[in-house]
């Protein structure tokens, strides 16, 4: 089931004009900005399909730099998203493909800084809710709905016993669960939904796990 | 099972135990959230303070949108109410007014709450404050009516879709109509059962609509199209409350609903590609909103 919550469908509050283009679209960003884990110095951004012919009209360009600044949906500073972002020194550009993309709501996004960079693909499929279907070039699945971590690991037996062996020992239950890879044997990319908030030191301990290479949690946005 | 998958199922289960439909969302949401009842309705009371705000700026405040193709209608069907003469019902003029004043503070970037969506988030606040007036409704009642128009808009997203893009506006003011229809028949004290004939009779009656913004913008048609939807609802009630039942069941209706906007021209969901936005005015207003002319939809050879 697509939606699971009342609130998916009352909800949620937001600056208008667009539930799909403006709230979707600023979580595609926030979501972005919680995975890369802070500010970044440049953001590219990729509109496909509807996002592509009317996001001027409905403001997606300045909702989805607003996630991208860490902005909530219904924070009155997305329509001056972009000027924010000048004065903050984050250089931003889009651009518009006529490609097929996986849905006509679709947005890539690219976030780099001196450190390292990230770049996701981001579905806003109604009513203001996304799903992230593809991250740093792995296939996944993910809401933003529940509380998420995702490993990138090495391609081998026993991560998966691994990394849920820790959230046991925390009495964090995973409610979904999936890992994709780009090649036999070379990396992996665990995400897992939980019900729980996972803890800073579960989190560490997942990190130090042999062969796994990064550990990264996002907050439901 | 805490989850409901049909009309049918949600009004069995309700007859069943004697519940309004409301409660059987309240409980369904307890359970999936694991959250309490408390947060549960506190969160949805501060959605219908969000909302009452957003009427109540759209029928005294003069709304302008950025572009200037929306604005100022929710104020004007106040001010003819005020003047003793029209015509449908004040209900009705009432509901049709308050729906507006919500879409229109939407497209000039105001706060809302996306009922299901953004597009179509007067017609649920529309019809619950008109009313609420009419009725004397309590506060309670009138979360009420938002849950009962939830489980409605959570049945239809789960076999269909809510969104313009996917389902043209058939799925947007489609489904808030419908939504609406049956908690305006729990709020007047009708039964679930005779909530899903309105979702039915509501739905039915905005089969195949299209979504045409004229310049990709949530203004036009969007504002007006919210405007009748809050007025079908409530006659779609007053018709099932009568006893009037749909041939087509609310499960079937949204199932055809699903299959006319999958198989719709990509032009007539929400890429400002086709039918309003396509006529020379909608290509001239675009031109003069963003100064250059839409790009041209190629032939469709139909998917």
């Amino acid at each position: 089931m697509k939606y699971r919550s009342v609130f998916d469908i009352i909800g949620p509050i937001m600056i208008g004009p667009s539930s799909s283009h403006t709230a979707g679209a600023a979580r595609i960003g926030r979501t972005a900005r919680a995975l890369f884990g802070r500010e970044p110095k440049e953001v590219v951004i990729t509109f496909y399909g509807s996002f592509a012919q009317t996001y001027r009209g409905h403001g997606t360009d300045v909702a989805i730099v607003g996630g991208i600044l860490d902005f909530d949906t219904f924070d009155p500073r997305i329509p001056r998203a972009l000027e924010i972002a000048a004065e903050r020194g984050i250089r931003v550009v889009f651009r518009l493909s006529d490609e097929e993309a996986p849905h006509p709501n679709t947005a890539r996004v690219h976030l780099r800084d001196g450190r390292g960079s990230l770049e996701l693909v981001g579905i806003s499929i109604g009513g203001g809710k996304i799903e992230i279907v593809e991250l740093n070039g792995f296939a996944l699945k993910l809401s933003g709905n529940h509380p998420a971590l995702l490993v990138l690991h090495e391609d081998r037996y026993g991560m998966i016993a691994a990394v849920s062996n820790v959230l046991a020992k925390h009495a964090i239950n995973i409610g979904h669960m999936e890992v994709s890879r780009r090649e036999r044997g070379r990396e992996a990319l665990m995400v897992i939904e939980t019900d729980q908030g996972i803890p800073g030191d579960a989190i560490q301990e997942i990190a130090a796990i042999p062969h796994v290479l990064a550990a990264n949690y996002v907050q439901p946005v | 099972m805490v989850h409901f998958r049909s009309i049918k199922e949600l009004v069995e289960r309700c007859e069943r135990e004697q519940k309004p439909i409301s409660e059987a969302m309240i409980e369904a949401e307890m359970a999936v959230s694991g959250r309490s009842r408390e947060a549960i309705w506190n969160q949805m009371a501060q959605n219908l303070e969000v909302m009452e705000q957003a009427v109540k700026r759209g029928i005294t405040e003069d709304i302008r949108s950025r572009s200037g193709l929306s604005g100022g209608a929710a104020k004007k069907v106040q001010e003819y109410l005020a003047r003793g003469m029209f015509l449908s019902g004040h209900t009705v003029l009432d509901a049709v007014s308050k729906a507006m004043a919500v879409n229109e503070v939407n497209a000039a970037m105001g706060t809302i709450v996306a009922t299901p969506t953004a597009g179509a988030a007067g017609v649920v606040p529309g019809t619950l404050f008109a009313l609420s007036e009419k009725l004397e409704a309590t506060r309670e009642q009138q979360i009420r009516f938002l849950f009962t128009a939830g489980a409605i808009g959570y049945i239809i997203a789960n076999n269909a879709f809510i969104a313009g893009a996917t389902g043209g506006c058939q799925a947007e003011v489609g489904s808030a109509t419908a939504m609406a229809a049956a908690a305006i028949v729990e709020m007047a004290g009708g039964t679930p059962r005779q909530s899903g004939e309105a979702v039915a009779i509501a739905l039915k009656n905005l089969l195949g609509l299209v979504c045409d913004p004229v310049a990709g913008l949530v203004e036009a048609p969007c504002v007006k199209r919210n405007a009748m939807g809050a007025a079908v609802a409530l006659v779609a009630a007053d018709l099932a409350l009568a006893g009037v039942t749909s041939v087509i069941p609310p499960d079937e209706v949204i199932e055809a609903m699903y299959r006319i906007g999958a198989s719709m021209p990509r032009a007539l969901k929400e890429t400002a590609l086709g039918g309003l936005a396509a006529t020379p005015t909608g290509r001239a207003l675009a031109a003069k909103i963003f100064g250059r002319p839409p790009a041209i939809e190629p032939q469709q050879t139909g998917d």
